[in-house]
């Protein structure tokens, strides 16, 4: 197992380098000038020469990489462009609100995604079943913006239960949570379902079921172990998405988290503050990967360690 | 093996090529299928429609109506009227096929790229797959809408660079597929036999490995032109995609979320229209990869 994690570990010092190297050209790849990005249209050359010079942007790329990826392991993001602040400074609280977004969304998601999938599969081809199973389909094709909106519509505007934006009190979270959540849930209740069906027809139930065991236990001790397993991977892929779908909740509940400052820098071009959102948001669900992909291991010992 | 089969061989053996018997059988089975059915008539009826329908439509979609404006459904207006007063129903019939069109056109393109990366990993192995399925985790390591908004944020946002980005986005996940189809397909022992016989890796690759691979593909492209449509949508919802006044479903919905609280169908209506169109490739989708698995055969 610990030569597993070592080896799990090491694998992702690859990904890093090329998650940053990525985000690092981010704003070399796009057309125009940083430099003259910041200093405006009109600018004279020599400023944007200065501009040039204190970003270090005639230095070879290479340099500029090592400068960059030695700032970001000290914590240094860079300096925003808009408002002449350090990145850091401006993205680390609005991550803590799109991760606590994200974290009751996927709990939200593994709730109702968990116990909806086991009602399907226990009584499979009944109406709860199909109806569980339509209600998922609809999960899975509906945008999350849209539903957001509609919540604001009817749950907000209509009846006056939350309020319609902002992220502030309990109240304010619910509608923010079930709009991002849905889709987690819907894609994690299908995924639930078929992997109980898969594990409920194998040898060892119909054992445990001619042994005279009870159904109840058959279901959630001997089936739900091992149906677990695929999901919890899931779950894993489920975080990352919902992190990045924060993007387009916090959009329409104007949630002051990460998302939303990504989308502004987009639209202002202020490249460092998009570097470093897109670098934590890829860093997170790296790491969430990797904790999965552990317990994965750990839960299914069958699974060759060595693998 | 009967006694009737063994005196009818010598008159005249019938043998049937095994992958025209797999399509029989997967139709048989698809037809079966009263979801996917569905699924598939109303992605036809759609895709018929988005090109037939704006002809049948006198009014513009960029018509503005400035007394009619934040009209709620009518026999007049279907769907209401937006907050220029351009009529919705007609935007929608308008947009769709912008909605479909980048949902084949970015899924086709990210199948384009990533099925030969797939097979090349897969069927060459060793090194070249280790590298190539590490720049494949690179691209993963961007979850969600994320790297295509990453793309975005280069390119410029308009429904082209969109389009580009949601292919991109594609492409590991039919690499991933193809690959271990590809490794799959390559173990076969037909294919040794064919090796034995001389013929090249192209010959192999094309004639042998490509069409053993293709039902994952078609489903994936089917899911994922979904899923394609959700996220462009979303970055258009964004200000990132399709600019106004193009009627696309996610700007249009962009437009509506400002009058929320007093003009609600101007959001709801485009909405709809996305889920709908999103729910029939993904019924069918579903409905196509149960048609494919082998232990679904009855």
């Amino acid at each position: 197992m610990t030569v597993y994690i070592i080896r799990r570990v090491l694998q992702l010092i690859p990904v890093l380098l090329g998650v940053s190297i990525l985000v690092f050209s981010l704003m070399h790849l796009t057309p125009g000038n940083p430099a003259q990005l910041m200093a405006g249209e009109s600018a004279p050359p020599d400023t944007i020469e200065q501009i040039e010079e204190s970003l270090g942007l005639n230095d070879p790329l290479p340099v500029q990489y090592w400068d960059y990826i030695s700032g970001v392991v000290q914590g240094d993001l860079g300096t925003s462009m808009r408002y002449n602040t350090p990145v850091a400074d401006e993205v680390w609280p609005k991550f803590v609100v799109t991760l606590e977004l994200s974290i009751y969304s996927t709990i939200l998601s593994i709730f109702m995604g968990l116990l909806a999938g086991i009602i399907s599969a226990v009584r499979q081809y009944s109406i709860s079943d199909i109806t569980i199973m339509i209600v998922a389909l609809f999960g899975l094709s509906m945008p999350n913006f849209w539903l957001g909106l509609m919540l604001i519509q009817w749950f907000a505007v209509n009846l006056g239960w939350f309020p319609p934006t902002g992220w502030e009190g309990p109240g304010s979270i619910v509608l923010p949570v079930i709009s991002l959540g849905t889709a987690g849930a819907a894609i994690i209740a299908r995924m639930t379902r078929s992997s109980m069906l898969d594990v409920i027809s194998q040898d060892y139930i119909r054992t445990a079921r001619a042994k005279g065991v009870k159904r109840r236990v058959i279901i959630y001790k001997h089936a739900l172990k091992n149906a677990l397993i695929p999901v919890v991977t899931v779950a894993g892929l489920q975080f990352g998405a919902l992190l990045a779908g924060a993007v387009l909740t916090e959009s329409v509940f104007a949630i002051n988290g990460m998302g939303r400052l990504l989308v502004d820098s987009i639209i202002q071009r202020d490249f460092p503050v998009v570097q470093a959102c897109i670098l934590i948001i890829a860093v997170v669900f790296v790491l969430v990967n990797l904790v999965v992909d552990i317990s994965y291991k750990f839960l299914n010992k069958r699974i060759d360690l060595n693998d | 093996m009967s006694n009737q089969q063994v005196e009818a061989a010598p008159t005249q053996p019938k043998v049937e090529n095994p992958r025209v018997k797999a399509m029989k059988d997967f139709y048989r089975r698809l037809k079966k299928n009263v979801p996917a059915l569905i699924g598939f008539y109303t992605i036809l009826i759609l895709v018929i429609f988005s090109f037939i329908g704006p002809w049948m439509l006198s009014a513009d979609p960029s018509d503005t109506d400035v007394i009619n404006k934040f009209a709620g459904p009518s026999a007049e207006h279907w769907f209401g009227t937006d907050h220029l007063g351009r009529d919705i129903f007609t935007r929608i019939v308008h947009g769709m096929k912008l909605t479909l069109g980048i949902g084949f056109a970015s899924v086709f393109m990210g199948a384009a790229m990533g099925i030969p990366i797939g097979i090349i990993a897969g069927y060459y192995g060793g090194k070249i797959d280790a590298v190539i399925m590490r720049l494949i985790d690179i691209l993963l390591a961007f979850p969600g809408i994320l790297l295509a908004l990453a793309i975005v944020s280069i390119l410029g946002g308009n429904l082209i660079n969109v389009t580009i980005a949601v292919a991109i986005y594609a492409i590991p996940g039919f690499a991933r597929i193809i690959r271990g189809s590809t490794l799959a397909a390559k173990n076969l022992e037909y294919v040794d036999a064919i090796k034995a016989l001389g013929a090249g890796d192209g010959r192999i690759i094309f004639k042998h490995i490509l069409p053993n691979v293709l039902s994952p593909v078609i489903v994936n492209a089917t899911l994922y032109i979904a899923t394609a449509i959700l996220t462009a949508a979303g970055l258009s919802f964004l200000g990132m995609g399709a600019q106004p006044p193009r009627p696309e479903w996610g700007a249009m919905l962009n437009d509506g979320r400002s009058y929320m609280r007093d003009a609600g169908h101007i959001a709801f209506f485009p909405g709809m229209a996305i889920v709908i169109v999103v729910l029939a490739f993904n019924i069918f989708g579903d409905g196509l990869r149960d048609a494919l698995d082998p232990k679904m055969k009855k």
